[in-house]
């Protein structure tokens, strides 16, 4: 069963289910008129900036605000000493301070705040904040920090978490074994929108935050512990969001605009450019991991010990969540008989890192996609037949023990990806910007060398080790000038992904009516959870489905009621209420009147499970997507430039809601995975990042994505709402080691490292 | 912070002798960053966009190329754009140069007065100009016109011969006599800072051939020992009347001598051994394409 998406391009109008129904901010971001956080405006409004750390590591003796309150303009101050509530923020352990008090531990972290009549006054004083710094030394390098004599970073040592996995004989031997090495780089989520939000102090004492970000009740939390205040004065509203992929987990701006606003009493709007902005947000984790298969000598895998040290960085954010991942998911899609996984976290003076799409995936399947092309060769199989003899399959238990009870469609997908058609072969007079280096005229076919590579993943969808993941949905029915109203509101958040779409679909669906209104977004309703994990069509999307039903069913009592019929035989759709054959009984407006039916709904996934502590065993997860890459590559071999011909791809998606948005995802995050594999990477030496802006962290442009063949499967998950399977991420972790495993095979290097540099390819 | 918008030459001479703190700006690609950044706060800015003259250009007979034939005289002005659009012909090794600028809204706006202002040893524009022998037009209101070989121009990081109280008109760049190539890495297919450059130019009016590198030393420079090896190696086998093919390894050679001829250093762009490493291979490459554009030129039945 498989539908080729891409080409079926129709819209049916209704825009319910498994249509293609167009974005309500499609218009009007394409004609550039959506209004994103940056563009938040109030007439009275001050603006805010940071000034932070120089140092990625040293005491603070003092800071003198004196002549920064002396420049013209200027309405406020803050340091440390002037957060009201807790001085402490974080995820998952509130660990960072909300403005640096004694100590500050990366460079760029926030030390005071000003506020001012224009941004470029509030830049000029915060420059004019003396603060008298001991500069200590920094522990920058991950492998070190784990020594028992490493200085702290916090106290009472650098180990965020230890996940230590064991399954089957520890002491297993194998015919054939093979190993390696490998590092990942620090990578950026890059959203084109840089951090920003409005805060507005309100009547009653409190304050309303206008911010783009991917989880307001989170924030919310954290926020009305620095603050001081309760829930009911600390209201969030989502402002347009350009972009996430994790990097809008933590909090940025959020606390210090209220605090700002706060003092001041005047509106406050605080702004990253690009460069603070790489401040501004956590990264993905840099990765060392040292990776064992023992198999038979036809390849089938007898064991896998892996070591996985993830970079931290200052502060421990999502750390502990991503080290989850790495370990629990860290062995890729395929059955392994015998484990052992030990994967750290660990504080260094390096910036933090967090979330990020793909979320600890990313950086295992760069390692265990590299050891099984290694394995296929020494054992002499094809890499893709290899994939498919050990990947797993509906049924078996994964390395926690887990069984994988939904499609597992692992030598399916690996098997479309390989029999796509291949790319024509290169010209003879090639256009420059189809070879390697593109207009650059660095080859005109010279050293330029062929390569394919192939790689597969899976990777859970939603929050997973116990934790209590749910969404709210209320729902509202009405007749509005004579036509049937459906309003729903949630608090998720919509970053670009296309979510309010899906929850107007859902809406038409099951209520049968064509106008759907999405309501802002805010935290007047109870938590949608975070828009992140691959999650939102899932559990958003299963309490607004949830809600819908309770209203259907308060509509079709009442129908049922006046009508004297049961509630069984009857369906709202068309606004009309309808009975079993068909038959029209009543128009929703005789059924409704000028009532409005509004239902509230949480809604949850089965429940996850904390693993064993010893031995990593568990059902920590509550669903898992699968996705293959094959990458084609031109690759000058000589001047280490790749040109990426052709990424194409299969993914089992359960149930294409929106296939448009489905396809869209997975561009996108092909692209993402690619851009790792090739060219992204925040530069960090000694703690400084060296390259804080899109000149020097660069990513991918049009002429370095090719054009995608994507296959999209939909084989339902009968746990989920319609069957869906989150498809944000599983792209992004496959596509890069497809794509590195396409350089190796055209430049014939071992290449142990993302991003593959050029002088990686040339060794020199 | 002023904006001074002089409609003549003459009064953006004089504005620029009258306001020593102020900043030109033409295409406002490099000076929008800067102030952007806060790295610049001028006290004013000079805006040449108004002194239609600076966007012109003209081929002049004999005038100041080395070689006595004719010349392009680029208005400082010219945007990338309009050089890829009208000079490919007569200045092929710029025009190339010039396509691989940035993005559409770049060449659409920046220009190789602006690139010659900034100087910023991995300016596009420059190697290609050294490699052809260009001059530098400049002018002030207190001295008049001074020409400036574009080998002397760049004295140092992002430093040029320019006086304070100088502006750029234009740039004299001989007509090419003989076929141009321009290369560039970087580390993605568009919309990147060179990693490292190489210009060559062959001048077979004068038995001459003609380099430059970009962001592998301190400023854009020539490879002077690289052009004379190459052209007297062409002379001795008397393959500038031939037109025969490049002997074995002649390419490889002066590759070689190209990367001697840089100064490269480690940073978050790539390494100087890469950087020297791809000069050699992009100095061969383009010397074999060059030639091979030489043997088979129409012209020399001529
Ligand atoms: C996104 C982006 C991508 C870029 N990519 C590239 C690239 O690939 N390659 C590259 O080489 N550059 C690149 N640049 C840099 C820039 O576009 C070039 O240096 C361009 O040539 C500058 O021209 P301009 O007219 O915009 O100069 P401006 O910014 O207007 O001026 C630059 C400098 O020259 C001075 N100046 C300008 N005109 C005169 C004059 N007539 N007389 C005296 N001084 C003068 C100014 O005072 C200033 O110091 C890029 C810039 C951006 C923003």
């Amino acid at each position: 069963m498989s539908t080729d998406v891409g080409t079926r391009t129709t819209t049916t109008p209704a825009g319910r289910i498994g249509d293609s129904a167009l974005r309500p901010d499609g218009t009007l971001k394409v004609t550039g008129e959506f209004a994103y956080a940056s563009d938040l405006w109030h007439d009275d409004m001050v603006w805010g900036v940071t000034l932070r750390s120089p140092h990625p590591h040293a005491r603070i003796r003092g800071i003198d605000i004196t002549e920064a309150l002396t420049v013209p303009g200027v309405t406020a101050v803050l340091t440390a000493d002037d957060v009201p509530g807790e001085n402490a923020v974080g995820l998952e352990h509130a660990d960072q301070p909300v403005l640096a008090s004694e100590f500050v531990r990366y460079e760029g972290e926030p030390v005071a705040l000003v506020a001012a009549d224009h941004p470029e006054t509030a830049r000029r004083a915060a420059a004019r904040i003396r603060v008298d710094y001991e500069v200590l030394p920094a522990v920058t390098d991950p492998l070190r920090a784990m020594d028992e004599d490493a200085p702290p970073v916090h106290r009472p040592g650098n180990l965020v978490r230890h996940l230590q996995l064991r399954r089957g004989d520890p002491s297993v031997t194998a015919p054939v074994v093979v190993s390696l090495d490998f590092e990942v780089g620090m990578q950026d989520q890059a959203f084109l929108g840089p951090e920003s939000g409005l805060a507005v102090p309100a009547e009653d004492g409190g304050v309303d935050l206008y911010v783009a970000t991917q989880w307001l009740h989170v924030d919310q939390r954290q926020m009305c512990l620095a603050l001081g205040m309760p829930s009911e004065k600390v209201r969030l509203h989502l402002a347009g969001v350009g972009g996430a992929f994790g990097g809008r987990e933590d909090l940025s701006v959020h606390v210090h605009a209220c605090l700002l606003a706060l003092r001041t009493g005047r509106p406050v709007k605080m702004s990253y450019g690009r460069e603070e902005s790489f401040f501004g947000h956590v990264h993905r984790h840099p990765a060392w991991l040292t990776y064992e298969f023992g198999a038979e000598r036809d390849g089938t895998l007898v064991y896998a010990r892996a070591r996985t040290v993830l970079d931290g960085g200052a502060y421990a954010s999502s750390t502990a969540a991503v080290v989850g991942n790495a370990g629990t998911l860290g062995l890729g899609p395929y059955r392994i008989p015998n484990v052992a996984v030990d994967a750290y976290g660990v504080f260094t003076n390096n910036p933090p890192c967090g979330a990020m799409r793909g979320f600890g995936c990313v950086q295992a399947a760069f390692a265990h996609e590299a050891l099984m092309d290694e394995l296929a060769d020494v054992v002499g199989v094809d890499r893709i037949a290899i994939r498919q003899l050990n990947g797993m399959r509906e049924g078996d238990r994964n390395i926690t023990g887990q069984v994988i009870d939904s499609a597992a469609p692992v030598a399916e997908l690996l098997q479309i990806v390989s029999d796509l058609p291949l790319p024509a072969e290169r010209e003879d007079e090639p256009d420059l910007r189809s070879l390697p280096g593109a207009v650059g005229n660095t080859t005109h076919g010279e050293g330029v060398v062929r390569g394919i590579g192939y790689a597969v993943t899976y990777k859970n969808v939603g929050f997973s080790e116990g934790f209590d993941d749910y969404s709210t949905a209320r729902v509202r029915l009405e007749m509005t000038g004579g036509e049937a109203v459906a309003t729903v509101h949630t608090a998720a958040a919509e970053v670009g992904q296309g979510l309010i779409t899906v929850e107007q679909q859902i809406c038409r669906t099951e209520l049968g009516v064509e106008r759907v209104v999405v309501h802002p977004k805010n935290t007047a309703v109870g938590s949608g959870g975070s828009t992140s994990a691959s999650r939102q069509t899932y559990v958003t999307g299963g309490a607004v489905k949830a809600a819908c039903e309770a209203v259907r069913a308060v509509v079709l009592e009442r129908a049922a009621l006046s009508l004297g019929r049961e509630v069984a035989g009857l369906r709202l759709d068309g606004e009309k209420i309808v009975g079993g054959s068909g038959e029209v009984l009543a128009g929703l407006a005789d059924v409704l009147g000028e009532d409005a039916v509004e239902e509230t709904v949480e809604y949850r996934h089965r429940p996850t499970h904390a693993i064993d502590p010893e031995t990593g065993q568990g059902d920590a997860h509550v669903q898992f997507a699968f996705s293959a890459h094959r990458a084609v590559v031109d690759v000058d071999v000589e001047l280490g430039l790749v040109k990426v011909v052709a990424l194409d791809t299969a993914q089992d998606v359960g149930k294409a809601i929106n296939p448009d948005a489905v396809v869209g995802q997975i561009h996108g995050g092909s692209a993402q995975g690619m851009g790792l594999a090739l060219m992204e990477e925040v530069v960090v030496t000694d703690g400084h990042v060296r390259n804080p802006s899109f000149t020097d962290y660069l990513i991918p442009t049009i002429l370095d994505m090719p054009p995608m063949q994507v296959k999209v499967l939909e084989y339902a998950d009968p746990h989920a709402p319609y069957g869906v399977r989150g498809v944000g991420e599983p792209p992004t972790i496959s596509s890069g080691p497809a794509v590195a495993a396409a350089v190796r095979a055209a430049c014939g290097r071992a290449l142990r490292r993302v991003p593959i540099r050029p002088e990686h390819i040339t060794g020199t | 912070m002023d904006f001074l918008q002089p409609t003549s030459w003459a009064d953006a001479l004089a504005a620029r002798a009258e306001r020593p703190d102020a900043v030109a700006i033409a295409g406002g690609t490099d000076v929008m960053v800067d102030l952007n950044f806060d790295r610049r706060r001028p006290g004013a800015l000079l805006d040449l966009g108004r002194v239609t003259g600076l966007r012109e250009w003209a081929v002049e007979d004999g005038a100041g190329g080395v070689g006595g034939g004719s010349t392009v005289r680029l208005g400082a002005g010219v945007p990338y754009a309009r050089i890829i659009d009208d000079l490919g012909a007569q200045l092929p090794g710029l025009a190339m140069a010039a396509r691989t600028v940035g993005s559409p809204q770049i060449r659409n706006r920046g220009t190789v007065g602006g690139n010659l202002g900034s100087a910023s040893p991995a300016g596009d524009a420059h190697p290609p100009l050294l490699a052809a022998g260009a001059v530098i037009e400049v002018e002030s209101a207190a001295r008049g016109t001074r020409r400036i070989p574009a080998t002397e121009f760049f004295t140092g990081v992002k430093r040029n011969a320019l006086a304070g109280d100088e502006l750029i008109a234009a740039v004299l760049v001989p007509v090419a006599a003989g076929p141009q190539q321009y290369c560039k890495v970087g580390t993605r297919n568009a919309m990147v800072i060179a990693v490292s450059a190489f210009a060559c130019a062959l001048h077979p009016d004068r038995k001459a051939v003609g380099t430059g590198i970009g962001s592998a030393a301190p400023t854009p420079r020539r490879a002077p020992e690289a052009e004379e090896f190459l052209a007297g190696e062409l002379e001795s086998a008397g393959l500038w009347e031939s037109r025969g093919e490049l002997p074995d390894g002649l390419a490889r050679a002066f590759g070689e001598r190209v990367a001697a001829a840089a100064s490269p250093i480690d940073d978050v762009r790539g390494s100087a051994a890469y950087r020297r490493h791809s000069l050699s291979v992009m100095a061969r490459r383009a010397a074999t394409w060059a030639w091979a554009q030489y043997r088979n030129d129409p012209r020399k039945a001529a």
